[in-house]
């Protein structure tokens, strides 16, 4: 039931996580947001880092996430293949497991600048949670 | 697009009425064959923009326009702050005062050709690009500070170039008004380790050949000539600009309720220009506009000693360095008074026409040069600012090709190996850390910049000078 996907932007990307739960889709909107830089099962998971956030509302909460997960791969160069998150009340605690960027191995892509508001959504769609936006790459 | 809601001015001038909660027209500057291929949610966009409080005239929209985040990229818009005028972090975007230089080489194409894959192989070496990658510059706080107020005035300084560069950068190299203590920890932390580096995704350093004049008067001012190999250098603000976008955005969207703004779209956030977050937002900007430019300084200097080692007669004076996201204070005519506005140009290059006082002396008389980059594999282009351009939209012009298709397009439709190789066999010889992202990159990705920039001439925004063909190009 849970996955991710990409969905198309003229001159970016969107990342598009879907899950049973709103923090189940928060955390493949995150495996996507790794998709746009390289394949998430290429990326080891030796180191654990945490964070925490929180937004007037769950929908600023997901760039809000996904800034957050931008900055530690920025300063720590680090990619992430598996993410844990819970939000409550507003707040979102998470976890994102990962290792060092290896350019032979993972041969990234492209660096995301930042999540945007652009086709921004959290929702619940049938019973499934659906969260969505671009990311300027 | 659907042009069924536009008045066409001319060949080149398309007009959107105010209707609505829309404050003045939008204006699109483009031919009938590139407006019909724009995403419609250009024209929404620009209307969108067109909504903000204290716009000034017009908004305006560039040949190369696409759908973007709130602000179209290729989009110009001027705000009065007598007048509410506000200043937006989408209108500037994540990547503050991305932009172009080109160098001079001193070089003719005969003189490259024996040993184009060494100067290749050295710049690939020399250059850190693409995901990852760091240089070995390292800034203690205060020299952190000092680069964000002095931008390529540090870096000049700091022995990054020689002080006959700055003339030849917007603002002489240093934009004034930059509070470094407005940016954050967290955005000075991301650019710790990114002094000097390329980035990815659409940013590039390309050794190039003169192939075409258009305009051998201008041409001659700004000292290039069919044959010359000239470098040009396409990156921007790096980690620290984005987190500087990032963060103000979240806040201007957030607060915009509490200055009473409406926002069509979450991403237009803006604050009023007089309130304390417009302020702190310019502070911070214009760090990090002082961040591209001490960063393509940097890049500058080491691709100089590149060249002084493979080819020593080679000299590299700058010609010109332009930044395409920008919001700047400038003074401009409007219906007979002349009005100091703040002008946000998103994805559009500032165009200054002949005789303009921010133009350096020796080009003054030719118009401010304007640098066109194209994809990876086609051509480039050297425009001139035109008095024409300044009373159409703020002496502004394109600022390259536009995407024509997605990243994700690209890559069901190209391999990176097999773009090289096509290249390579045009004797155009492709560096990247990444296959993929050259796939993404592909030139069939972007729009005809050919067609782009001949709009641009045609509708009188900017002067076609040079066009420029890539040899060699350095990819993040």
């Amino acid at each position: 039931m849970k996955r991710y996907e990409h969905f198309e932007h003229e001159a970016d990307i969107g990342v598009r996580g879907i899950g049973g739960t709103c923090a189940e889709a928060f955390e493949q909107a995150a495996l996507a947001l790794t998709a746009v830089v390289t394949d998430p099962a290429k990326i080891n998971l030796v180191e654990k880092i945490e964070l925490a956030c929180v937004a007037p509302d769950v929908e600023l909460l997901l760039p809000d996430w996904l800034n957050a997960l931008i900055y530690e791969m920025s300063v720590r160069h680090m990619l992430f293949g598996r993410y844990k998150v819970e939000i409550a009340g507003g707040k979102l605690t998470g976890a994102a497991w990962g290792e060092t960027v290896d350019i032979a191995r993972h041969r990234p892509a492209v660096e995301p600048k930042g999540a945007t508001y652009t086709g921004l959504s959290v929702r619940n769609d049938a019973g499934l949670w659906v969260a969505e936006c671009v990311v300027d790459v | 697009m659907n042009l069924s809601s536009f008045e066409r001015i001319n060949e080149f001038e398309w007009r959107l009425p105010a209707t609505g909660a829309m404050r003045v027209a939008a204006v699109i500057f483009a031919d009938e064959a590139l407006l019909n291929a724009m995403d419609d949610k250009v024209r929404e966009q620009a209307a969108n923009v067109a909504m903000l409080p204290g716009i000034v005239r017009a908004s305006y929209v560039m040949p190369d326009a696409h759908w973007g985040y709130g602000f179209p990229i290729g989009g110009v818009a001027a705000f009065d702050p007598a007048q509410g005028g506000v200043v937006s972090a989408g209108g500037v975007g994540f990547d503050i005062s991305c932009g172009v230089r080109c160098l001079h080489t001193a070089l003719k194409t005969a003189d490259l050709d024996a040993r184009k894959g060494a100067l290749a192989d050295a710049l690939a070496r020399a250059i850190p690009a693409g995901v990852g990658s760091t240089s070995n510059l390292r800034l203690s706080g205060n020299e952190m500070d000092a680069m964000l107020k002095g931008g390529a005035r540090w870096a000049v300084e700091q022995g990054h170039g020689e002080r006959a560069d700055l003339e030849r950068i917007e603002e002489d190299g240093c934009m004034q008004g930059a509070a470094p203590d407005e940016v954050s920890e967290h955005a000075k932390q991301r650019q710790r380790d990114e002094m000097g580096t390329l980035g990815s995704g659409n940013h590039y350093l390309e050794v190039q050949r003169v192939v075409e004049i258009f305009d051998e008067r201008i041409a001659s001012a700004f000292g290039v000539a069919v044959d010359d190999i000239v470098v040009s250098i396409h990156c921007g603000s790096r980690g620290l600009g984005h987190q500087i976008g990032t963060e103000f955005l979240r806040q201007m969207a957030v607060n915009a309720s509490r200055h009473n703004i409406v926002l069509p779209d979450r991403e237009l956030a803006c604050a009023p220009i007089e309130s304390d977050t417009g302020r702190r937002y310019l502070g911070a900007m214009r760090a990090a506009i002082n961040c591209a430019l001490a960063n393509r300084q940097i890049l500058t200097r080491q691709v100089r000693e590149v060249f002084a080692e493979i080819f020593p007669q080679a000299r590299l004076p700058l010609l010109y360095d332009v930044s395409h996201n920008t919001c700047k204070i400038e003074e401009h005519e409007v219906d007979g008074k002349t009005r100091r506005l703040y002008v946000h140009r998103k994805g559009a290059t500032r165009a200054f026409g002949p005789g303009h006082p921010d133009i350096p002396p020796a080009l003054r008389a030719a118009g401010q040069p304007v640098l066109i980059g194209g994809s990876m594999g086609t051509a480039s282009y050297i425009l001139a600012g035109t008095a024409r351009g300044m009373a159409l939209a703020f002496g502004s012009a394109c600022h390259g090709a536009g995407r024509a298709m997605s990243r994700h397009e690209a890559m069901r439709r190209w391999h990176g190996r097999q773009v090289m190789d096509e290249l390579a066999a045009r004797g155009i010889l492709i560096r990247s850390p990444s296959w993929r992202g050259v796939a993404e990159e592909a030139p069939g990705a972007y729009k005809d910049v050919g067609a782009v920039v001949n709009a641009a001439d045609l509708a009188g925004l900017a002067r076609k000078v040079a066009k420029l063909a890539p040899l060699i190009c350095i990819k993040g």
